[in-house]
């Protein structure tokens, strides 16, 4: 911000500087000329009714402009227009936190009245207005989710090796071609192509929890397969050669060089693909259903998850509708919560796993 | 045991792009052969040939015979992986393996084909080995330590400990000083001086003089014009090329005259 020219100490003035040195704004100086465009456009809007949505809009454009215009006069084009941008960035930045906050807030306060030991521990059963929990739904969720992990994780990792590893030719082209095409299939098409697979075996009005966990996998294992290709290509082919050249057969190359290499990649890869499917609705909410009791056996009837939980509290609360929708916003809070620790794991392994490096 | 090395009338191919054309040339066992020429001239091209490390390049192939002892490398019934365990390789980029100490990398050749060793002669055979890369002094405090840590002279050295430590009866180096000073230069010049009492030694290298302390034969490769494919021009006894060559080519390229 404030650097100029280093100054060589015993270096005699110069006539004529071969530098020329630049005034600069003062430490935060910056800053402080965007605040003084915010404290002006705090003032305009209070003039006409205070909004903030027009608080926003003003701020952002006089705090910008006085930022932009203090710069050039003190420092020069140059310096202006990088502050200019730092602006709009930053804004840019704050303006797509708003409804990431606001949903963050809205959940936690609508949630946390009913974040207690019961909504822990109890299940539907023989509730109808207060009281209640979703220990049934959260070990649903849980459930299902393993098991999906467990179908998907093998068939994505070994599809993404393949195609890494050994795809070639028109093979590797249509697997890459369905892989993209799995990837946008709509969620409830998965649950309705679950659905309809299991009619087969059990007949209409079937409801289990493995069908859901089949039905997520649709949707995860395209995610897995993308991830980790993306990671395993990133493994550096010298490290293949090097491996090769000790006269290392390909197999083993990819079990100890390969995947050691890239197994921080590969689990953030997955915890994020079973992030991505542990809130999915409609294809459990086919497949699945939902019940009140606890049911901890996926091979057999319907069980509650949070996702389909939040759903029916919300749209059938029961009398008084208090209580169920408070239960439904605290299923979506429980539901973040298990998400965002899901990234922190995935945050961990990549920390514990990475190649090291230093001395 | 050393090995001859007998190359007759190898094309050698990326795709439809013939890289190097033509080679005829027999590689004496318990010597230095050092390969010179300009950049692209397929180098690294014929010496990844010769342990079968130029198929791994997708759409790479290879056109006439490379015989090691008898043995055509490219018989229909040799398993490469064999092929490569004969023949060790040090590659242009030092490559050690990033998720490895450095212990771990001089033992990887071991470790990685789940060959059972004692750990005492785990212990001795690193010691050896990177004594022999002229590395151990500087490295032997922290082999715990990971090898992308180390420097990249350093690392280099670490894949010729590497190479060495499984004990192939040749040894290809591509460039393998490109990156080193020139003590670590020095170690790897009598390291070499060293190893072909027992293997055969084929180094590629940018430096003459170097090709002329270390080598015993030398090839000149050369290529006539950019997409051409690249030949050898010459090969001979060191002495030879560095005095009077046969080839007008051959002495413009090391006088410094070349293009
Ligand atoms: N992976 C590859 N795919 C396609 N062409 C390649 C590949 N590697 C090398 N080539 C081509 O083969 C020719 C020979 O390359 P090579 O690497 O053998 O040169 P070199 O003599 O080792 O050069 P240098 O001294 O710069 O290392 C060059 O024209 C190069 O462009
Ligand atoms: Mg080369």
């Amino acid at each position: 911000m404030t650097t100029t020219a280093p100054t060589r100490p015993e270096a005699p003035e110069p006539e004529a500087p071969a530098v020329r040195t630049r005034r600069g704004l003062p430490r935060f100086g910056g800053t402080g000329l965007f605040v003084a465009g915010l404290v002006v456009a705090g003032l305009l809007t209070a003039l006409s009714g205070w909004s903030w949505g027009l608080f926003a809009v003003y701020g952002i454009v006089l705090g910008t402009l006085v930022t932009y215009v203090g710069s050039r006069v003190v420092e020069g084009p140059r310096k202006a227009t990088d502050r200019l941008v730092t602006c709009l960035v930053s804004s840019a930045f704050a303006i797509a936190m708003v409804p990431l906050v606001s949903l963050v807030y809205t959940v936690v306060s609508n949630g946390i009245t009913r974040l207690d030991g019961t909504f822990f521990t109890n299940s539907m059963v023989g509730v109808v207005g207060e009281g209640g929990g979703a220990y049934h739904a959260i070990m649903g969720t849980l459930i299902i989710t393993a098991l999906a992990a467990l179908i998907s994780v093998p068939i994505g990792l070994l599809a993404a090796i393949y195609l890494v590893e050994y795809g070639r030719g028109k093979l590797k082209k249509a697997l890459t071609f369905f892989v993209d095409v799995m990837t946008g299939i709509p969620s409830i098409v998965a649950g309705l192509f679950a659905y309809a697979f299991f009619v087969i075996f059990f007949g209409p009005g079937v409801r289990f929890g493995l069908g859901g966990a089949v039905a997520l996998s649709v949707l995860m294992i395209p995610v897995v397969v993308r991830s980790s290709e993306e990671v395993l290509k990133l493994v550096p082919n010298e490290l293949r050669e090097a491996s090769y050249a000790l006269g290392v057969p390909k197999w083993r190359t990819i079990t100890k060089v390969v995947i050691p290499t890239a197994i921080a990649g590969l689990g953030t890869s997955v915890t994020l693909a079973i992030a991505r499917v542990i809130g999915e609705t409609a294809p459990l909410l086919v497949i699945v259903g939902i019940t009140a009791a606890t049911n901890f056996d996926p091979f057999d009837g319907r069980m509650a998850t949070l996702p389909v939980y939040a759903y029916y509290q919300l749209t059938q609360p029961g009398v008084p509708p208090q209580f169920g929708i408070d239960r439904a916003w605290t299923a979506a809070l429980v539901l973040i919560i298990i998400v965002m620790a899901l990234n922190v794991v995935a945050r961990l392994i990549s920390r514990f796993f990475a190649p090291k490096t230093g001395r | 045991m050393a090995k001859r090395i007998d190359v007759s009338d190898l094309d050698i191919f990326y795709g439809n792009f013939k890289a190097v054309e033509g080679v005829n040339v027999s590689i004496e066992p318990r010597s230095v052969t050092a390969l010179i020429g300009p950049s692209g001239c397929g180098k690294s091209t014929f010496l990844r040939s010769l342990n079968r490390m130029h198929e791994v390049i997708p759409g790479a192939r290879v056109e006439g015979k490379v015989v090691i002892d008898g043995q055509d490398l490219y018989g229909s019934d040799v398993d490469p992986v064999d092929v490569r365990r004969q023949i060790g390789m040090v590659f242009q980029r030092p490559n050690p393996f990033p998720t490895m100490s450095i212990y771990d990398n001089v033992v990887a050749g071991v470790r990685l084909n789940a060959r059972k060793m004692k750990k005492s002669d785990l212990d001795d055979l690193v010691e050896s080995s990177l004594k022999g890369a002229n590395l151990w002094n500087e490295v032997k405090d922290r082999l715990d330590r990971p090898g992308s840590g180390l420097s990249g002279g350093q690392q280099q050295r670490l894949c010729i400990a590497r190479a060495i430590a499984v004990q192939p009866e040749v040894l290809l180096m591509d460039e393998p000083c490109s990156a080193l000073d020139p003590i670590s230069t020095l170690a790897i010049e009598d390291l070499m001086t060293e190893l072909k009492d027992r293997f055969t030694i084929v180094i590629v290298t940018h430096n003459m003089q170097q090709a002329a302390r270390v080598s015993e034969q030398t090839g000149f490769f050369n290529l006539n014009g950019v997409g051409q494919p690249g030949r050898l021009i010459e090969f001979n006894p060191t002495e030879k090329i560095f005095s009077n060559p046969d080839q007008k080519a051959t002495e413009d390229y090391i006088s410094g005259r070349f293009g």
